[in-house]
């Protein structure tokens, strides 16, 4: 634990993604979860919103004691109240998920506002190895369960995904007794839903195998064919030295050798 | 066309056996016209219907009497049919992609980004394709790729993304493209996207699946909502966004940027990749499967192997039954359906239900004794051989190599 590091995360509303009940974002509980391991109750969460709204009790639920929530309409741009109130503080991390459950959840937030503070930005946080000098060592969650160390400067904003440490559970009595902490901000009105619509979501059509044959004999052969048949390169009455040196050498040419 | 020669042993045989009745048809065969006893002049009216292949790739049939077919060799058309090329001169616009590249090469998901790019840049337009880093790629021509911008030198080398999107500013500043089209994806598209798009001030259209009309509709939230709106200058377009070029063939025409790129200081240092347990990664989503069967007889050895070459397991239904693998790692059909990026499956016959599994993978290499075994017909490269000696050969060069890769490094 960091005990002086002002951490901040940026919580937003989730959704049950078969049933639609609101809920704690699984991501931004992730980003909750990081930021109680870093700063333990030190950690400040924000949101821009409802304060009435119910769902967020879930993050309090974690351990908070209390949530800091920007009044304003669904209909509001987030990012101009929530870079308005970084500016004025002493936040030096900010963590966040990568895309909202809710509204149009485009995961450009923490872009945005890591142009608008100038901070550098780091995607797929998994795990925070440590935080000395001013300087963070990171682990980024890859692509196929990789991971790459990073090194960063603070401040910096750091978007986390489903890799990192799964999200505690919400305790019921703490849910209730923490407070949402109701602030008011200007409201700048998003100008996407003006132009944008809303829908439910359709079935996406299912890529049908296209044949590309001209002729029957063609089709045919298409219909009937193994996968890939018969155009592999095949050594046959090597060594066993020989036969390895080949595949060693499809292995480092993949790239897949570490 | 193909080289092979298809015999008809049967017409052989009466070529050589001058008291076949059928003995003077053999020998006229591939003359197409000769005297008749009678002194008419005879013609082979089958050996015009036999017709040579086109340039389109399809039979014709020249009944002038100038074109002499083939007829004494019947061969089979297996030759690649070359598209029309599209070529785009002077294009009244750019649509600028920015493939992934995974592994060096386009992924399928940068194929169908390139399909919707080339619907958007219609006649007039060009598909500008930015790659960054070194490639393996041959194939942008057949994507769609009218400009090809490479973007190779050691600064982009790596994970990178500021200075890539540096990159991607000064191709703005350049080519001010009608559309930006980036893949959605979480090997770097999802986020060189988003900052670009932060870093140029655009709001774009993110998990795009259709687009239509001017309008595009992508996915929103959670997955239960569409957001549909106008056509943005920016899309970050989900897998399946369109379908892939497949009917032309494009000129990839090499262009480059002027004036060069700023440098910028890295605010984020890559330290590298970190060394992950290949056993913790889950099946389905590992790069690098050492996939056992039957045909392995030192179990302790294939496990020696997947250690040393930093692979995850895998094993055929034969090898989990006999109890040599536990159940979680049958590949197949009533296995799992893994994505590897490179497959080595050794001592595995390559059953139907073995092949389905291993469809999504881009490289086989087969380790079989049985040159004839389906499993070879799939794979890429093929080694003929006892498994164990080729594994304990594998292991001795893998070794030998990480050592003398830590003695440079030292
Ligand atoms: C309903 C159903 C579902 C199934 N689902 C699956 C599934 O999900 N996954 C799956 O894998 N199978 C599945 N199977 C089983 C499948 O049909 C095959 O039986 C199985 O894949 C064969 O496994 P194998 O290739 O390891 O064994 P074998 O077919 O016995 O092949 C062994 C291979 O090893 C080679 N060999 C032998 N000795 C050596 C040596 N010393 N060095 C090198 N090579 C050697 C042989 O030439 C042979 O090609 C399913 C079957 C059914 C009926
Ligand atoms: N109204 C909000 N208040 C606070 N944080 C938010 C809000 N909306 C989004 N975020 C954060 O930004 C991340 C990405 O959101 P989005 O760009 O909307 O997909 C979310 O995971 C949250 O961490």
């Amino acid at each position: 634990m960091q005990p002086e590091l002002n951490i901040l995360a940026l919580v937003s509303i989730g959704a049950h993604p078969a049933s639609g009940r609101l809920r704690r974002a699984e991501q931004d509980a992730r980003a909750v979860e990081l930021g109680l391991l870093l700063a333990g109750p030190r950690l400040r969460v924000l949101h821009a919103g409802d304060p009435h709204q119910e769902a967020l009790r879930g993050y309090l639920g974690m351990g908070l004691d209390e949530l800091v929530v920007l009044e304003q309409p669904a209909t509001a741009d987030a990012l101009p109240a929530v870079a308005g109130y970084l500016a004025g503080s002493d936040v030096q991390l900010v963590l966040t998920g990568s895309q909202a459950e809710t509204g149009e959840g485009s995961g450009m937030l923490p872009f945005l506002l890591a142009e608008r503070l100038g901070w550098p930005l780091v995607v797929g946080l998994a795990e925070v190895e440590s935080i000395d000098d001013g300087c963070a060592q990171l682990l980024q969650a890859l692509p196929r369960g990789q991971r790459r160390r990073l090194r960063v400067r603070l401040p910096f904003v750091a978007s986390v995904d489903s890799a990192a440490a799964v999200a505690r559970q919400s305790a019921f009595g703490p849910a209730r007794r923490g407070r949402l902490e109701p602030h008011e901000v200007e409201v700048v009105d998003d100008p996407l839903l003006g132009e944008a619509s809303l829908q439910p979501a359709r079935p996406r059509p299912k890529r049908l195998k296209v044949i590309k044959a001209k002729t029957a004999a063609e089709r045919m052969k298409a219909a009937t064919a193994k996968a890939g048949g018969g155009s592999g390169q095949v050594l046959e009455g090597l060594c066993a030295e020989r036969g390895a040196e080949a595949i060693f050498k499809l292995l480092l040419e993949e790239g897949v050798l570490r | 066309m193909s080289d092979i020669v298809r015999r008809d042993p049967r017409a052989e045989w009466i070529a050589r056996n001058r008291l076949h009745p059928l003995h003077a048809a053999q020998q006229s065969r591939g003359q197409g016209r000769w005297p008749g006893p009678d002194g008419i002049v005879r013609k082979n009216p089958h050996l015009a219907a036999a017709g040579f292949i086109g340039a389109a790739g399809l039979k014709r049939i020249d009944r002038s009497g100038v074109q002499q077919g083939s007829a004494g060799r019947r061969s089979v058309d297996r030759g690649e049919v070359q598209l029309p090329l599209h070529i785009v001169e002077q294009p009244a616009f750019y649509i600028a992609v920015a493939p992934d590249m995974v592994g060096g090469r386009l992924s399928s998901h940068d194929r169908d980004l390139l399909g919707l790019a080339r619907q958007l840049a219609g006649s007039a337009g060009a598909v500008l394709a930015v790659v960054f880093g070194e490639h393996k790629e041959s194939g942008f021509e057949g994507a769609g790729v009218d400009r090809l911008l490479l973007l190779d030198a050691a600064e982009y080398q790596g994970y990178v993304p500021e200075q890539r999107l540096l990159a991607l500013r000064a191709v703005e500043a350049r080519f001010a493209p009608r559309h930006w089209l980036l893949p959605d994806s979480r090997s770097g598209g999802g986020e060189l996207g988003r900052r670009l798009a932060a870093s140029l001030g655009e709001r774009p259209a993110t998990r795009v699946w259709q687009v239509k009309d001017g309008q595009c509709s992508g996915r929103a939230g959670a997955g239960r909502e569409d957001l549909v709106r106008p056509l943005p200058r920016l899309l970050l377009a989900a897998a399946e966004c369109a379908e892939p070029v497949g009917e032309t063939r494009h000129e990839a025409r090499p262009v480059v940027l002027e004036g060069g790129v700023a440098r910028n200081l890295p605010r984020i240092e890559n330290l590298g990749p970190v060394a992950v347990d290949p056993a913790r990664i889950p099946m389905a989503e590992a790069e690098f499967i050492l996939s056992g069967g039957n045909g392995v007889s030192d179990w302790a050895l294939f496990h020696r192997a997947a250690e040393a070459l930093g692979a995850t397991e895998g094993a055929s239904r034969v090898a989990v039954d006999n109890d040599h693998m536990p159940r979680s790692r049958q590949v197949g059909a009533t296995g799992t359906w893994v994505t590897a990026r490179v497959y080595l499956a050794v001592g595995i016959s390559g059953a139907i239900q073995h092949l389905q599994g291993i469809g999504a993978c881009d490289k086989v290499v087969a380790v079989n004794l049985d040159a004839g075994c389906d499993m070879i017909k799939r794979a890429d490269l093929s080694v003929i051989g006892d498994s164990a000696a080729i594994l304990q050969a594998l292991i001795e060069k893998v070794t030998a190599y990480r050592q003398g890769g830590s003695r440079d490094a030292a």
